[in-house]
Formats: structure tokens, sequence, C-alpha cells
């Protein structure tokens, strides 16, 4: 029993990490119906930026978030303006290629600068962990899921509230409709981009402490962002959060209890029953028809 | 008489691709250059295959390292391990690849659009790590060692020469079946498919069993790829199958030009031939490999075969435009 709450907790931490980056992919591919296979090279970037902008420079932390999160975001512009705009009217499948060109692409400079080399990051906050029910809970694992629910709440507030928010909406829902009555889509698009690339950076500073960081993390956590994403049905938000959550905490007990080995092909197990039961995903009715 | 000029072109690039071939085979000394051909080879086996799926019947694969895997490690386990003939372990390579397919694309390939993607990629990789972590049996993430060479009677298949003509004549073997498939009543359905789903099934296409009929056919050029991959190298590690490995075939299929054979071996050699040209950049490899990735396909979406005969065309257009603009102003 104790054992379980142990796994539930480290899979809840994960999980939410998860979450964050399925969000933003989910996030991107209903504004510009992208599915963005470099998602996972920015997640390495937050947390490769966390490390140099607060470990090695030794700036604040909160100051370091903010830095390491614009950094990408503003990498994350680039890469809207410079390859996929000029490629909007191409194919899905070659867009899929091109994101994955910027992948390697990405991993490539990641190598260049801060090498082969694994990091550690120091945890966020120092204090003990709280025994709950005999299971160890550290203070980072409560921070990390507050923050991504944050985030989560944030996205969906943005949406529902801002009038910026309201027309990427609108974008998403019918992106000629939109244009006629007066948004720039195009804007919208960058928009779309520099949030969904921004999360991607949050989520690889929250992961950044619990696991070594290297230039080549970000394949399978990208990967493992879609599995979430695809669980909770693309192009919901919620959805997707609940999906990375429910992915974390199966992986956590599966790798427990069954065996370690299985940890990364769970996500994906997952990933071929919801396609088979209920393509929708759980949390989403569409269907998407593509390619 | 059009069939007979259509048989006559193919006639004539049959014997031009064997005369290449054999030229090749015969001139180049360089046992270097003589493996990298034969990668190119495997290669093309892969991409013509996948060719197959996704030019011709418009479905997305993003796993299928996982039956070039699936083709190299059936060989490695059965005629290593258990001391088969590899003949005896080819025909079971591609059996089960086709078994594989069969039990995999059925429910898979009733998804379309990035569904089927990633329906597909989830398979692939849940495959690859079955070989990495089934250790007892794959050798898991160190390799698999001690794969024997091919024997033919007295031939022995070394790396060099024979194996060069052994994986060409396969690939031609290969390339005549997939003519013979697309020129048939099955290629016009499948073409078919690829303009539209729908219509093709209210003519009477059973696009279901069509879609999965060729998923195995691409699966078992895919295994054949993996078994010549492995009595090559003679080593083989669950890194050749992952999912960038797909991401590659994919690749090679969609830069060499889609539903096109030639495009297939064009594709296949660009993308064996970069990284070897690349080394000399060492670090920077990476950075210049997806940097001419990404410039290719955003600014020739098509493919390079389409690509190039566009660019050719517009030149031929304008310097024509040029000409008459010429004439006028004399």
């Amino acid at each position: 029993m104790q054992e379980i709450i142990q796994y539930l907790f480290s899979g809840i931490t994960t999980g939410s990490i998860y979450a964050v980056i399925a969000v933003g992919l989910s996030m991107l591919y209903s504004s510009t119906e992208l599915i963005n296979f470099s998602h996972g090279e920015f997640v390495m970037l937050g947390a490769m930026g966390i490390v140099t902008i607060w470990v090695h420079l030794a700036l604040p932390l909160p100051l370091a978030f903010v830095l390491t999160v614009a950094a990408v975001a503003f990498m994350g512009m680039l890469f809207e303006r410079l390859a996929i705009r000029t490629a909007k009217k191409h194919q899905p499948i070659t867009l899929v290629i091109i994101t994955v060109g910027a992948s390697i692409l990405l991993r490539g400079v990641a190598m260049i600068i801060w090498g082969k080399d694994p990091f550690s990051v120091p945890p966020f906050s120092s204090h003990d962990s709280i025994e709950i029910a005999g299971a160890a809970l550290v203070p980072q694992s409560l921070f990390i899921v507050v923050a991504a629910f944050i985030l989560a709440g944030a996205i969906h507030l943005f949406f529902k509230q801002t009038l910026t928010g309201k027309a990427m909406v609108a974008c998403a829902v019918n992106k000629k409709a939109a244009w006629l009555s007066g948004i720039p889509s195009e804007t919208m698009g960058v928009l779309a981009f520099i949030i969904s690339t921004g999360t991607g950076a949050a989520a690889g500073i929250f992961i950044a402490p619990i696991t070594m960081s290297s230039y080549d993390m970000g394949t399978m956590l990208g990967l493992k962002g879609f599995c979430a994403a695809m669980i909770g049905g693309l192009g919901s938000l919620w959805g997707a959060f609940a999906g990375g959550i429910l992915l974390g905490v199966l992986e956590s007990l599966g790798a427990g209890l069954i065996s370690s080995g299985l940890k990364d092909a769970i996500a994906f197990i997952l990933l071929l029953l919801i396609l088979y039961i209920c393509p929708g995903g759980l949390f989403s009715a569409k269907i998407s028809k593509r390619f | 008489m059009i069939i007979v000029a259509e048989q006559k072109r193919i006639f004539i690039e049959h014997t031009l691709f064997i005369i290449t071939v054999i030229l090749c085979g015969l001139l180049i000394e360089n046992t270097y250059y003589l493996q990298i051909m034969t990668f190119i080879g495997i290669n093309t086996l892969l991409a013509l295959g996948l060719n197959m799926l996704m030019g011709y019947a418009g479905q997305v694969s993003l796993g299928h390292a996982a039956f070039y895997g699936i083709g190299a490690y059936s060989t490695a386990i059965l005629s290593t391990t258990f001391g088969l003939s590899p003949w005896i372990a080819l025909v079971c390579a591609v059996g089960g690849a086709i078994f594989v397919a069969f039990i995999v694309g059925l429910p898979t390939l009733k998804l379309s659009g990035y569904y089927l993607g990633m329906g597909t990629l989830g398979f692939g990789m849940i495959v690859n790590i079955t070989f990495r972590e089934w250790s007892s049996v794959t050798g898991g993430s160190s390799g698999f060692v001690g794969i024997p060479m091919l024997e033919l009677g007295s031939i022995v298949f070394e790396a060099g020469r024979s194996y060069f003509f052994l994986v060409w004549a396969v690939v031609f073997v290969a390339i005549v079946l997939c003519r013979r498939i697309l020129n048939s009543r099955m290629g016009r359905a499948l073409r078919s498919i690829h303009d539209g789903e729908n219509a093709s099934m209210a003519v009477g296409v059973n696009t279901h069993f069509l879609k999965l009929q060729i998923f195995m056919f691409s699966a078992a050029l895919g295994s054949i790829a993996g078994f010549l991959y492995a009595h090559f190298v003679m080593f083989i590690s669950p890194d050749s199958f992952g999912f960038m490995v797909s991401v590659k075939m994919v690749t090679m299929v969609v830069i060499g030009g889609m539903a096109s054979v030639w495009g297939a071996i064009l594709g296949s050699s660009l993308l064996t031939l970069l990284p070897e040209v690349l080394h000399s950049f060492e670090e920077y490899e990476m950075i210049i490999f997806g940097l001419i990735l990404m410039v290719v396909m955003i600014f020739m979406p098509q493919g390079l075969t389409r690509g190039l005969i566009d660019i050719y065309e517009h030149s031929r257009k304008n310097s024509n435009r040029i000409k008459v603009n010429n004439k006028r102003a004399n």
C-alpha cells in the first residue's frame, strides 16, 4: 500500500510534466492543425536553459525561469516565421518532415553548445519531505504539480477570457471565417507557436531537477507528450492535461509493480489501445481526418 | 499502342538499370564504395516498400523500421541461436513480418490522418522497446553479435562485390514486382484509394483489405531488407531500428518523390550518402543534416525528382519568354 502511494506520488509528478508538454502540443494542433515533432526539443532547450541560466550563471530562480521560457518561445517564433510559414501550403507529411528536420537541427545545436554529457539540476526547494501514509512526498513534486496546474489554468483563462485568446479559438474553429471577421490569422499562428514552445520550455524546467538533462532527452519526452495528447483527445486542453497525468501514473505503477523495462512501452501500448477503442481520445468526440 | 510504348519504356529502363548495376559492381574496386552502394540497395528496398504504402495507397507509416528490425532479429536469432540455415530463417522472417503486419494492420489501417501516423509510430516504438528489453533473446541494447555470413552452394556472400550483386539483384526483383503490382488491377485500385477512399469504396474496391495487403507487402520488403542488413554487418542493435530510422525511411520516400519507383532509389541514395559526406563535418553533422532536410522540404515539397523537373521546366519557360521578348523588341 505504502509503495503504491509512493508510485502514485512520483507518477503524478512526472504526469503533470507530460501534461504540460501535451497541452502545448494539443494547443498548437488545434490552432494550426500541425503536429510539431520538434516539440520535445523545445522541452530539452528549456531544461538546458535552466542549467545554464540558473545553475551556471546563478541568477535567481524566478528570473531564470522567465528568461528561459522567453528565450525558447523566441526560438519557437523564429521556427514558425522561417520554416513553417514559408511552407504553410504543403501537405501535412512534408510539414511533419520539416519539423523532424528542425528537431535534428536543434539537437545538433544543443550538442555543440552543451556537449554530450548529461547535467543535473539541484532541487528547487530544500525543504524536508513530508510523510503521508508512510510514503515520502518531496515538496518539489508539490511545487511542480501546482505549477503545472497554474500553467494549464492560465492557458484556459487566456482562451476563455481574453480577446486574443478568443480570437485564437476562432481561428482554430474556422480560419476563413475568423479572417473574414477581421482576425489576423497569421499573427494567431505565431502566437500559438510562442505559447506552445513556451509551455514546452516550462515543462523542460520542471523536469530538469527530476532527471538528468542532456541534448538527446527531447525525443522521448516529445513522443510521450503526443501519447498523452492522443489519450486525452487531440485539440482538447484539459483532455491533454488529464491524459498526461494518467500516463504518468500508469507508467510509474507499471514500472514499479510489473517491470522497469516496461516503463517506456506503457505510453505506446496505451496509445494503441486508445486508438483502437476510441480513436477520438478519452475526452473528445471529434475524429480528425488529415493527410 | 500506348501500352506497347509503355512496355518498351519499362524494358529500356530496366535494361539501363541492370547495366548500371553491373558496371558499378565490376568497375568499382574500393570496398568502402561497394559497401555504401550495398547500403543504398538495402535502403532502396525499404523505400520501395514504404513508397507502395505512402506514395500509391496514401497511407503513412511512422513505424516501418519495426518490420526492418523484425527481419533482422528473426534471422539473427534463428541462424545464430538456433543454428538454422539463413535461407530457412529468411522464410521465417518474411512470414513473421507479414503475420505481424496482418495483426497490426487489421485495426491500425482503419485509422486515418495523424491518427494512423501515431498508431504506426506506437507500434514501431513497442517493437523497438521489445528488442531492447528482451535481452535474453535479442541481446538487449548492447546488440546481437556473431550473425553468420550468407552462403549459397559454394558461393560465400562476403561484404564486398558478391554482396553488392546479391542486394541489387533483390532490388531489381523488387522493382519489377512493384511495377507489376502497380500496373495490375490492384495497382489501379490502390491509386484510387489515394485519390479518394470513399469514391473507390463506392465503385466496389475493398479498400480496407487492399490497404492491408499492401501493408503486408511493404512489411515483407522491409523484413527482406532487414535480413540482408543483418547478414551484411553481422551485428545488429536496437538503435538501427528505432523511431529515427522510421522517420528516415519516410524522408527517403518523400525526398525522392512519392509515387515513383526511381524516386525511391534517388531518396535512399541521398539519405545514405549524405551522412557519409557529412562525417567530415563531425560535430556539425546533425545541424547540416537537419538544415538540408528542412530546406529541401520547404522549397521542394514534391520531392527532388519533381522539384528538379519543375526548376528545369521553369527555367526553360523563362528562357523562352526572354526569347519571345527579345523578338518583340527587335
